[in-house]
């Protein structure tokens, strides 16, 4: 059922703008670092992607799972910096960029490879953390 | 100065898909994790529609790569499509990630089509 969701708290959304920032920024530095060059296959936002998808696994079973964090602790790693960092509309874009250039193949694997090492990482980040914490009590 | 363009764009987009992602989910909390869903494609739009319009660095690399990058996610949708995946929806898991490419791509082609035309 449909419900209202509950009032605002400026403090978390300062934490997702600021975690945002960073994360976005710290994308930036890895695309100037390895750029995409047109018609390649943009590995760095993959790599970017994946280990974003990597840190959400671990983030979201070490707060649901292991450790009472502080509240703002999920809003500004999760939603503000993993999400700032990540990104689908770049991913949209160089998929376009690979299909006008011709490079449909490259872009099915692209597309393929994303989702299989992407979801893959959250699957294994997931089962890691659980494992070392299993291990560490 | 395009780093700061790109932090002050992130700081932006963040909040703005956690807003964005309250409202929808609440609206629509069974199914798909539509909020995601909808922060994805409007970035995608937005990305393609500046794409586009020819848009200068300056203001790709605030609305572009700040903005569009920090409202968009791709590590939440990866995050979700899993839980489905835990939880048993395999269909919602398969329909999350095959709807979202596609929409996603859509927006990026119908927008960039659509500024070009009206920037020609």
């Amino acid at each position: 059922m449909a419900s209202r969701p509950p009032a605002l708290d400026p403090a978390v959304l300062a934490a997702i703008s600021v975690g945002g920032g960073l994360g976005a920024t710290a994308r930036f530095g890895v695309a100037q670092w390895w750029p995409v060059r047109p018609g390649e296959f943009p590995w760095s936002t993959l790599a970017v992607n994946v280990v974003g998808c990597f840190a959400i696994g671990v983030l979201m079973v070490t707060v649901t799972e292991l450790w009472a964090a502080p509240k703002l602790v999920r809003p500004f790693l999760g939603i503000g910096v993993l999400g700032g960092f990540t990104t689908f509309s770049t991913f949209a874009l160089e998929l376009r960029r690979l299909i006008d250039a011709g490079a449909a193949a490259t872009a099915v694997a692209y597309l393929g490879l994303s989702m299989l090492a992407g979801l893959g990482a959250v699957v294994v980040a997931m089962g890691a953390t659980r494992w070392v914490a299993g291990r560490t009590t | 100065m395009t780093t700061a363009l790109v932090l002050a764009g992130g700081m932006l987009g963040a909040p703005a898909r956690y807003l964005v992602d309250r409202s929808v989910s609440a609206r629509f909390p069974t199914g798909l994790p539509w909020g995601t869903l909808a922060v994805n494609i409007v970035g995608s739009a937005l990305l393609g529609g500046l794409i586009g319009a020819s848009a200068g660095s300056t203001l790709l690399a605030f609305a572009g790569t700040g903005c569009c990058g920090a409202l968009t996610t791709f590590s939440t949708f990866g995050y979700e499509t899993i839980r489905l995946v835990t939880e048993g929806a395999y269909v919602y898991a398969v329909g999350n990630v095959v709807i979202s490419v596609a929409a996603s791509l859509a927006a990026v082609y119908a927008a960039a089509s659509l500024t070009q035309w009206l920037c020609a």
